[in-house]
Formats: structure tokens, sequence, C-alpha cells
């Protein structure tokens, strides 16, 4: 049976041979791929019945709910009432399909149809409100999340008991080590790239040499953390999110609480933890990365040699710079991992919810961890540090 | 109730079917019929395979031996352009709804229709609230996203869906857990006028006793890996299987069959 290959069906108000009474003749087949024939049918047709025309359903073809509807909605329901009761002619099958279908059309013209939205300019200027407020609201809630994880944090810290060891050292593998390879390439890239800008803009003035300090400075101050804190806002700030997100929505988070557990406890500190454990040892792999890199470059396009390389780093750089910048390292951790799971938790129903906290967190941690690190930036540069 | 007699149009024909994960084997020689117009209940206990073998139907599965057909096709030997018109004449609905989390109820009904018809938009819209009032949802839930609703909401919005394309035949997984009785009830009578009016086929995976004294023509069960038995309800309560003899003669199997027998 192709659904294509059907003959459409047919309505006529027609006389009786025998009586030459009108009827309403049903014929063909009433289903979904002739609705918009069939509905034009029974629309011109409609003017000249009766409120409740004599019907024959006897040569119809085949029939579906599509058909029925159309055909509840022409003959209306007092017809379709009287049909159910009276008429014997039309088999018992077909007149429960009728019934069903024209409690379903009743309900359907009995509601009004849902509001328009209108695309204005007050209604941008509203969406525009509705932005902000939504940015406070967050910040706001932002704000007390931390708070409590720092609580939760302060009392549990007194009871060994309750440290979740295995679930920390898991974190800690999957957002340290595991992010070793992809921290180290793209932090010695940047190095690369960042001596190669050097080499270029200092050689106009003979002093390739500075070279070596463009890349210790960059990355002990800045660049070994910042890369490292990037990336892992992108790799683990999403991981957190759609962790707890799916735990959500599985109402696992809903059992927890039931259990007497508290899921801040179990979710949130250990992966604060971990993060704030790991961040500064990858960023010092990075700082150690992008040098290596850098060094690279100055060996093989500006003839520094290596021992060379060392010997101006050991001069010009003071180690204070390193530890500038490591100390930036667990305040970002613990931004990133914090945003990840407030977003996770913020999921609610459905998997495109995930998906739009997921955005919403990498955005987010990207965002603040650049606006930190500007600031401490500053505030370094004001301390003479 | 429809005979059972020799020549009878076949729409799903299972035969000697293994399903294995792994070293798993969940089923193993099974064979099932599914007849043209009647609503076959589907049972087992949990774990037994009642789900698996509706993916194998639908051709989400491979079998690792045996065939399934489906209006007498393999779905996996077809062309994609065939097994897709196979597929339009089906309607599934998923233990869980499966509907699009993206999409309100109304778009979701309107995804087969959009796609496999040539309907105007506003003629879909139509027949996607007629579908919706059909599966007895209020006219507000249309608008709404599947992440608002109610389970037994969801699932409704889900048979709406199922039933868009008007289809031959319809595969429920367990259709009425998760309704209220009044619910369950509406949809065994709404599942059986559809059948008695369309000529509908309906698989339907179930544990809801009164469904299958209330509607099913004929219950296969499945256990010890196969069906043991396929045919009418009186027949299969009579049938000589411990697990069986459990399922319908418990307490609980007994009481939905003297209700029966009281109205």
């Amino acid at each position: 049976m192709d659904r294509a290959s059907t003959t459409p069906g047919l309505v006529e108000w027609l006389p009786l041979p025998a009586t030459g009474d009108n009827v309403l003749r049903f014929t063909g087949d009433w289903t979904l791929p002739h609705f918009a024939a069939l509905e034009a049918q029974l629309n011109r047709l409609k003017p000249q019945l009766p409120e409740r025309p004599d019907v024959d359903f006897n040569a119809i073809g085949r029939i579906d709910t599509a058909g029925a509807g159309l055909i509840a909605v022409a003959l209306g329901p007092k017809c379709l009432q009287y049909l159910a009761a009276h008429d014997r002619d039309v088999p018992r099958e077909l007149r429960a399909l009728l019934d069903t279908v024209s409690e379903a059309v009743a309900e359907i013209y009995a509601q009004r149809p849902p509001p328009r939205r209108n695309f204005g300019f007050v209604d941008m200027l509203a969406d525009v409100g509705a932005s902000i407020s939504r940015v406070e609201a967050l910040g706001v809630k932002l704000l007390a999340f931390i708070g409590l994880t720092l609580e939760t944090l302060a009392r549990g810290a007194w009871r060994p008991k309750r440290w979740r060891v295995t679930s920390l050292v898991a974190h800690m593998e999957q957002t340290g080590l595991d992010a070793v390879p992809i921290v180290a390439l793209l932090s010695f890239l940047i190095g690369a790239v960042i001596a190669f800008l050097g080499a270029t803009a200092l050689q106009r003035y003979g002093a390739t040499v500075f070279t070596v300090d463009l890349v210790s400075y960059a990355f002990l101050r800045e660049l070994g953390v910042l890369l490292t804190a990037i990336i892992l806002a992108g790799r683990t700030a999403s991981a957190f999110t759609a962790q707890i997100g799916s735990m959500k929505i599985g109402e696992e988070v809903d059992a927890m609480r039931t259990m007497g557990l508290d899921p801040v406890e179990l979710l949130v500190l250990p992966r604060v933890l971990a993060l704030m454990i790991v961040t500064p040892l990858l960023a010092f792999l990075a700082t150690l990365a992008g040098v290596v890199g850098g060094a690279l470059v100055c060996w093989f396009a500006l003839n520094i040699t290596p021992s060379m390389f060392i010997s101006v780093f050991q001069t010009d750089t003071p180690l204070h710079y390193l530890w500038l910048g490591l100390a930036k390292a667990p305040i970002f951790a613990f931004l990133i991992a914090v945003i990840g799971c407030h977003e996770g938790f913020k999921v609610a129903g459905s998997a495109q919810s995930v998906g739009e906290r997921t955005t919403s967190s990498v955005v987010q941690s990207i965002f603040l961890v650049i606006v930190v690190d500007a600031l401490a930036a500053m505030f370094f540069m004001e301390m003479k540090w | 109730m429809v005979n059972a007699s020799p020549a009878r149009d076949t729409v799903v024909e299972v035969r000697g079917l293994r399903s294995q994960f792994g070293a798993q084997v969940v089923h193993e020689n099974l064979d099932l019929d599914v007849y043209r117009g009647e609503i076959l209940g589907v049972v087992g206990g949990s774990g037994s395979g009642k789900s698996v073998l509706l993916r194998a139907i639908l051709g989400l599965r491979r079998p690792a031996a045996g065939s399934v057909t489906l209006f007498g096709e393999n779905l996996h030997d077809l062309p994609p352009d065939r097994r897709v018109a196979i597929e339009s004449r089906c309607g599934v609905l998923f233990q869980n709804g499966a509907l699009f989390s993206s999409l309100t109820v109304s778009e979701n009904v309107r995804v087969p229709l959009m796609e496999h018809t040539d309907l105007s938009l506003a003629d879909a819209l139509r027949v996607a609230a007629l579908k919706i009032a059909l599966a007895d949802l209020a006219p507000e839930v249309r608008h709404k996203y599947p992440s608002e609703l109610s389970g037994g909401m969801k699932k409704r919005a889900a048979l709406a869906r199922a039933l868009a394309l008007d289809p031959e035949i319809v595969f429920l997984d367990e259709p009425t857990s998760g309704l209220d009785p009044i619910a369950a009830a509406a949809f065994d009578q709404l599942i059986r006028t559809l059948r008695d009016a369309l000529g509908l086929t309906v698989f339907m995976i179930t544990h809801d006793l009164d469904s299958l004294h209330a509607i099913c023509d004929r219950v296969a069960v499945i256990a010890h890996k196969r069906v043991v038995v396929a045919d009418t309800l009186d027949k299969v309560q009579r049938f000589d299987d411990p697990w069986v003899r459990e399922y319908f003669q418990g307490p609980r199997g007994r009481a939905a069959g003297s209700v029966r027998a009281l109205q």
C-alpha cells in the first residue's frame, strides 16, 4: 500500500434517486495526502448544507484521523451526535472514530490562538533591560554559590572523615594529568610565536638578544598561567557543567539530597580543590614549555645558543616574576571550577539546557579569568612588583 | 475479537532472532508474528529483552542471527529511500517519549508531517493540533517544551507524534506506565477506537495487566530468551510454564482478571 497511489476523496451533495432528498455522499480515500483538496471541497459545499444533512458513507474508501477531523469540523457536533445515536447506516467503527475526533476538534475550536510576539523597538528595549537584569542576578547568584562552597569547605575541613579523597584524586587526574599534553603543546607553540614576534621587532634595533627577556617576562608573569587558565576553562569548566547537569536531569542530585548527602560537599568541593591543586602545577609546566619554545626559536632563528639563553635568562629575569604568575593560578582555578559547577546546577529539564549552560560556563569563566588577570596586572604594576 | 485464521496478513515477522551484547545473549531463536489489524501485547520480566526486541524490529539493532521483516522487507537490506518509505508507515512511542527537547509539542508532532507529506504549514499546524487533542492533551500544552511536561503528558505528546502520519502499525513501549488509571483507560480506549476504525496494527509492550485484559487480541510472553507463547489471553493464562503462571496467577494478575470477569 503506497501512500501516493490512492484515489482522492470526493464529497457530493446530491439528490437520492429514490426519494429526491439531498444526501451528502462521501467516496474515495479521506487520508492525509489529500488533506488540502478535501478541505477545499468541504468548504465549497458548506454554505449549501442544512444544520443536519443526511450522510452516506457507504462508498467511502480509506479514512484516517486527519480526514475524519475534516468531516467532523464540516458536519458540526450536533450532526455527529445525531449520527452516533441514530444513523444505523454508518458502520460502528466509523461512528466511534468520528465521535473521538469530534471531541478533539471541539477542544481545538474552544481555545484562543497563542499571543503573537511583536518584534518592535519597545520589545528590543525590554529585551536589553531583561538581559541586563539577568546579568545582575547571575552575579548575585554566583557570589552566593561561592559563599556556599566556602562555607561547606570550612565546615568539612575539620572533619577528615568527610574528605572525599578518592573523588579528589580522580578529578586531579582528569583535570590535571590528562591536560598535560595539550597545555604543554599549546604553550610551547605560543612561546615560539612570541619569540618570532620579538625577533622581527627587535632586529631593526639590533637588540635581538632581548627576545630572551620578552619570552621569559611574558611567560613567567602572564602567559604561562593565562594560557593554562583559558585551556582549563574550555576543557574543565565545560566538563564540570555537563557532568553535574546530566546528573541533575537524571534526578541524581535530588536523590543525594533525599539521602541526606550534600551535593556541594560531594560534587563541588572535590572538583574545586582538585583544580586548585593541579592548576599551579600545570601553569608551571606551561611556563616551562613556553620558555623552551622561545629558546628553540632563539637558537635556530637568532643563533642564540641554549647556554647563552640560560645565562641571559638568569641575569635578567627576577625569580619573583614566577611567583607573581603562579600566585594567580589557584584564583583562576577556583573561579573556573566554581562557575563550571554553578552552571551545572542551573541545568533544568532537557539536553538542550545542558548545552546552553555549558556554553555559558565556558564564556563566563574565560571572561572572568581575563578580567581578573587584567586587574592583577594593573595592581602588580602599581605596586612596582 | 479477531479470530486466528491461517491466511492472515503478517506485518512483522521475526524468525530465529538472536540478540546479544558481547557474551550476554538476550534472545535465542525467537519467533514472533504480528498480524494486520491486531493489538498484540508483549509481556516479560524486567530485563527479558522486550525493548531490545522492539529495537530489532525497528531496524535500530542488527540481529546477531535470524531475520526480522517489516511489511515483508528486511530493513537492513533496503536502500535508504525504500527504508524511509517503510519507516514512515510505522509510529513509535518510546518508553520515555523521546520527544525532541528543543522543539515544542506542536513542533514535535509536525516533524513527521512536514518531512513526509506535502501539507502547507497552516494545514500541518491544524493536523498536529488534532493529533494532540486526540491524545487527550489540553490545547495550551501545544506550545510547551518537553522539559515543562509531566511524565504522563510527555507520553501522550509522544503518542500524538507517533500517530502523526496515521501509520499502519504503531509500536508502543510501556504506553500506560506513569499514567493514572483514568488516563490509562482512556488511552486503551483511544488505541482500540483507532484500531477498529483505521485497521491500525498495534505492537504494545506493557506491564499493565488491565491493558492486556481490556484491549489486547493476543499476548506474547517473552521468557527464557524466546517467545514461549503467543495466543489469546485466555489460552496464555492457562499455558503451562512456571513464569507465565506466576505472572497471571499472582495476586496482581488475579486482581486484574477478576475485575474484568465482573464487568
